[in-house]
């Protein structure tokens, strides 16, 4: 564990592909041209958004995944399969319901045929380490969910593993509790207690990652790629309000914001053959009325720092970028470098009533985003009103996973309705004009 | 008590495919081999000796112990079916194509109608032995009890949680320790449930099995089913309510030693990560868990046995787990297994039809559809009259919690008492008043099976979110409106759940209901139940494997155009989100 002498690598992943395959000649590629190296001695955080691929690059170095392209390497031995030395933190714990803490923990010394003695004393060990002394006997739907991810942890630190590997380890907790995990974790390392050589956490929150990382890889999603790496220059414990923390949080979210817009850009000009084949986030009506309105009154006026925003509204960078690139779909907002500005149109809404934001919200809807557009437009063509949701689901199937695929057609869904293009009846799976009155 | 979707809904599929012919053909002509073995049998075997009967009260606490002691000789033949079989589906993509449609057609076929060529079969295999009438027996029960385990095993295992596998793997867990610290965890509730409803239905089936008669002869094994067939050849009434109180002691035995206990431990395997306020836990459970003697041999004997599921059998997979399937099986393994499979059912398609050739014409065929629509008719009548009764009570007690506690599990004991004990006596009433056996041998189709309606039903309704019933109180909604807007679409997955698992049975109890004797005299229903029990009575092989074919056929289609679109509909809306 002497980071200071050489930061031997432990692991090494070159030009990893990871694709899905879709039909006979056509596949969807979550991970492209990945490069990452782990040292001794470190810990490095994959920051990025819901869907970046960022899970499946932390599932292909525990090997547990195979990558479609490329190499991963352990300790300089290549991956075939789960690396004995690496253990693995989930985000929803993964414990055995019907097994004890002791029980839990001692899994994977079980799995290793270590004797009895061994293995209590070990566990043990763990358990105390981790400050869970005295649940031994406890089942996990006994315990409160930070005292479950503990759990998780020891079960992970007791193999003495040389890689940790942690996903979303706190994501599913509440807030104080998340950041009395992350303390106590820290706390462990800076005393180099944990019996760990480097860990690796994957999470999209992006003050967590400047908390908690030497080193942050920022992915971009569609395909996900790392497309910055910062180093994380401050020494452990970490202050939240130290100015320089805040400028790297600013940072990170102008690289998530500006990276954003020209992929964009190149990902509509390479399926320009269909134009609605556009993936949409799942936002309800609600929620963007609510940022609208947030953000046209003081203390904005129309103008927010995303950070800020994110803090004082309680989100993560996560939830709020998909958000703001909603409005900019519809024109309701721009993002720029860290900042969301409401545009006319946007003003326009938040000061109309019922009615009157529903027919923005169509105009807005059928102009920028297709998929609503085409949809109408086929219910229109029809001599019976209807179509069917079939073909939608299809087609857009063929641009992005069947998952994107259903969640883009539900948003498109919920929109229509909203903005009184459409009705759609669940049972049938079909849209028509039904209890939709024409101006 | 939970309500757990029985393994013939939850399978979705509603239009035949290929495979689904393939089972088909694979079973009957597997049955049809059974029967041509041991019809050539027959001769030789009516040597074999019947142990004799006797009616003097004193036997049967012997004769219930021996019941009892097949019971779960066929439930551990059955779990080890299920361990094995359903795993194999599991694991293996080739084996699930193939095993799982044969799975579900054999839920559906009424095997009490193959009972006596099981027999015959078995006591060929061991001639001159009762062994051979014993394993028959056992095996009767075990076809009763083993496909809906598996079903519910091989689900289980298909819906494993995707985290609880990877921390299987990245731990390197072997093959061995997963399956005892995974697998069968997480299968536990469901199966311990399905189990528990398979026991229920089986002593039905060891009743019937325990006294078959095939021509001329009559094969006994000491057990309460034969102790009740000889009181009936008597008209001996006393015999008869001695036997249903030895029954009844012994369905009590099994409810509160092994139903209640096994049923309230396995929900320390359920999978959910609130922990939810427990039913009062069963006498026999608090008995183990507080007594200070029997908890330290309990965990003494635990331990011993977890050690087994320790054992590092197998190596760990240590390799990927390939996202692309298809690409990993080789194309030659899968180009011979579909070559092994259409060969199998292209060979079982020519026994079925020379077998149907030789032996059967469409006059056949046509007789036996329309005695099917007899007892389609009998199976529906008798399936609305249960409802009429049995679902304002079940909602009327679920809706009270005093009366659930009371009901519920009175009605569980209710649906594990072999009803075809109280035959005689409604037989006797209905020769004794001079009544119409078409109608009044009807009931008894759903004498023993209507009190699954009745504790889904009551277990619906107690599920009723409190909210909802606080809703409908504030707006005042009563009568009509009450029953339409909330409780019919609430308890509906319940109810359909209850209601196949009736008509089930009850198609299966009309082969022993529609024939129906009290001493010298024979009550027939017209009806394919009847068909299959005479053709039985005669030792007519073909019109036996027609009879059971047309009946599944009608059991298949009627699950497959009713049952499942509706519980689909219904747990599709009564979901929210």
């Amino acid at each position: 564990m002497d980071q200071q002498v050489t930061a031997r690598s432990l692991v090494e992943v070159s030009h990893c592909q990871q694709a899905y395959p879709k039909d006979a000649n056509n596949e969807l590629i979550v991970l492209d041209d990945v490069n990452v190296s782990l040292h001794e001695g470190e810990i490095v955080g994959l920051l990025g958004r819901s869907g970046s691929g960022k899970s499946t690059l932390l599932r292909i170095i525990a090997g547990l995944l195979r990558p479609t392209k490329g190499e991963v390497s352990w300790q300089g031995k290549p991956v075939r399969g789960p690396v004995r030395g690496i253990a693995m933190v989930f985000q929803s714990f993964a414990l055995f319901p019907w097994l004890s803490v002791q029980e839990n923990v001692e899994l994977g010394l079980e799995a290793q045929g270590i004797a009895r003695a061994e293995r209590e004393s070990r566990a043990e060990e763990a358990i105390d380490l981790i400050g869970l002394g005295g649940y031994d006997g406890a089942y996990p739907k006994e315990l409160s969910g930070g005292m479950r991810q503990r759990v998780g942890l020891a079960r992970a630190l007791v193999t003495h593993p040389d890689l940790l590997l942690m996903d979303e380890p706190f994501s599913a907790l509440d807030v104080l509790t998340a950041e009395t995990l992350r303390t106590d974790l820290i706390d462990l390392w800076s005393e180099r207690k944990l019996p760990v050589k480097s860990i690796l956490i994957v999470t999209h929150n992006i003050e967590e990652a400047v908390l908690m990382c030497d080193r942050i890889l920022v992915f971009a999603s569609d395909p996900g790629r790392v497309a910055h790496e910062m180093v994380v220059p401050f020494a452990h414990p970490r202050n939240r309000l130290d100015p320089a923390f805040r400028q790297m949080v600013d940072d990170i979210y102008a690289v998530m914001t500006r990276r954003k817009t020209p992929a964009d850009l190149r990902a509509a000009a390479a399926v320009p053959a269909t134009g609605f084949a556009t993936p949409l986030h799942p936002i309800g009506t609600n929620l963007m009325s609510g940022l609208m309105e947030t953000l046209a009154a003081p203390p904005y006026d129309g103008v927010a720092d995303l950070p800020a925003l994110a803090a004082v509204l309680q989100y993560e960078a996560d939830e709020l970028l998909p958000l703001g690139e909603t409005l900019q779909l519809l024109h309701f907002a721009e993002l720029e470098e860290g900042d969301i500005r409401l545009t006319e149109q946007g003003q326009k809404f938040v000061h109309a009533d019922t009615d009157e934001r529903k027919k923005i919200f169509a105009a807005a809807v059928r102009t920028h985003v297709k998929l609503v557009a085409a949809i109408r437009q086929v219910i229109d063509e029809r001599w019976n009103h209807r179509a069917s949701a079939v073909r939608f689901r299809d087609e857009l199937e063929d641009h992005m996973s069947p998952e994107r695929a259903e969640e883009t057609l539900r948003t498109a869904i919920s929109w229509g309705r909203y903005a009184e293009l459409y009705s759609f009846d669940e049972e049938a799976q079909q849209f028509s004009l039904e209890d939709i009155e024409e101006d | 008590m939970t309500s757990i979707a029985p393994p013939a809904l939850v399978h979705g599929r509603r239009l035949p495919n290929a495979w689904d012919v393939a089972a088909i053909l694979l079973v009957f002509a597997v049955l049809i081999g059974i029967a041509s073995v041991a019809r050539g049998t027959l001769a030789p075997l009516s040597s074999v000796q019947s142990t004799a009967i006797h009616l003097n009260p004193a036997y049967l606490p012997g004769y219930a112990l021996r019941t009892t002691l097949r019971m779960f000789a066929a439930l551990f033949a059955s779990l080890t079916f299920t361990f094995t079989v359903a795993t194999l589906a599991a694991k293996n993509r080739r084996a699930a194509i193939i095993i799982i449609p044969i799975l579900d057609i054999l839920q559906s076929v009424p095997i009490l109608g193959f009972l006596s060529f099981t027999v015959l079969f078995f006591l060929h295999l061991f001639p001159g032995q009762e062994l051979g009438a014993e394993l028959a027996a056992v095996f009767a029960i075990f076809t009763s009890q083993a496909w809906n385990m598996a079903f519910s095993f091989y689900q289980s295992l298909t819906t494993e949680p995707a985290d609880l596998d990877e921390a299987c793997r990245s731990f390197g867990l072997s093959p061995w320790q997963r399956f005892w610290r995974l697998d069968v965890p997480f299968a536990v509730p469901g199966l311990v449930w399905n189990t528990m409803l398979s026991m229920s239905g089986g002593w039905f089936f060891v009743v019937a099995s325990e006294a078959i008669t095939v021509g001329n002869t009559t094969f006994t094994l000491p057990g309460i089913g034969s102790y009740v067939a000889v009181a009936l050849r008597r008209s001996d009434l006393l015999a008869i309510f001695y036997a249903v109180l030895a029954m009844l002691v012994v369905i009590l035995l099994y409810d509160q030693l092994l139903f209640r206990p096994l049923v309230a431990w396995s929900g320390k395997f359920r999978f959910e990560t609130v922990q939810t306020a427990s039913d009062t836990e069963p006498w026999v459970l608090k008995l183990l868990r507080r007594t200070f003697l029997l908890r330290e041999i309990g965990s003494w004997l635990g331990d011993r046995v977890a050690v087994i599921g320790r054992l590092r059998l197998g190596r760990a997979e240590r390799t990927f787990k390939s996202l692309e399937r298809g690409k990993t099986s080789s194309r030659l393994g899968d180009a011979v297994f579909y070559a092994v499979v259409i060969a199998g059912a292209g060979y079982a398609l020519w026994q079925v039809v020379s077998f149907c050739s030789a032996h059967l014409h469409w006059g056949d065929l046509l007789t036996c559809v329309e005695l099917a629509s007899f007892t389609l008719a009998r199976v529906i009548a008798a399936l609305v009259i249960s409802c009429v009764i049995w679902v304002p009570i079940g909602v009327w007690v679920g809706l009270r919690p005093k009366a659930t506690k009371i009901v519920q599990p009175v009605a569980q004991f209710l649906a594990a008492f072999p009803a075809n004990l109280l035959f005689p006596v409604v037989v006797a009433g209905i020769i004794a008043f001079n009544l119409l056996p078409n109608i009044w041998l009807t009931p008894l189709m759903v004498l023993g099976t209507q009190w699954y309606i009745l504790f889904n039903v009551v277990a619906g309704a107690s599920a009723l979110p409190g909210d909802l019933k606080e809703v409908a109180a504030n707006f005042g909604l009563h009568g009509w409106l009450w029953w339409r807007r909330l409780v019919i679409p609430g308890i509906l997955p319940y109810f359909v759940t209850g209601a196949l698992t009736a008509t089930g049975a009850a198609w299966n109890a009309s082969i022993v209901a529609e024939v129906a004797s009290w001493g010298k005299t024979t009550l027939v229903a017209q009806g394919l139940g009847a068909y299959i029990a005479q053709a039985t009575t005669v030792g007519n092989t073909s019109k036996i494997v027609l009879g059971v074919a047309v009946m599944s056929v009608f059991v298949l289609t009627f699950n497959r155009l009713i049952w499942r679109p509706l519980y689909a509909y219904a747990s599709r809306r009564t979901n929210l989100g």
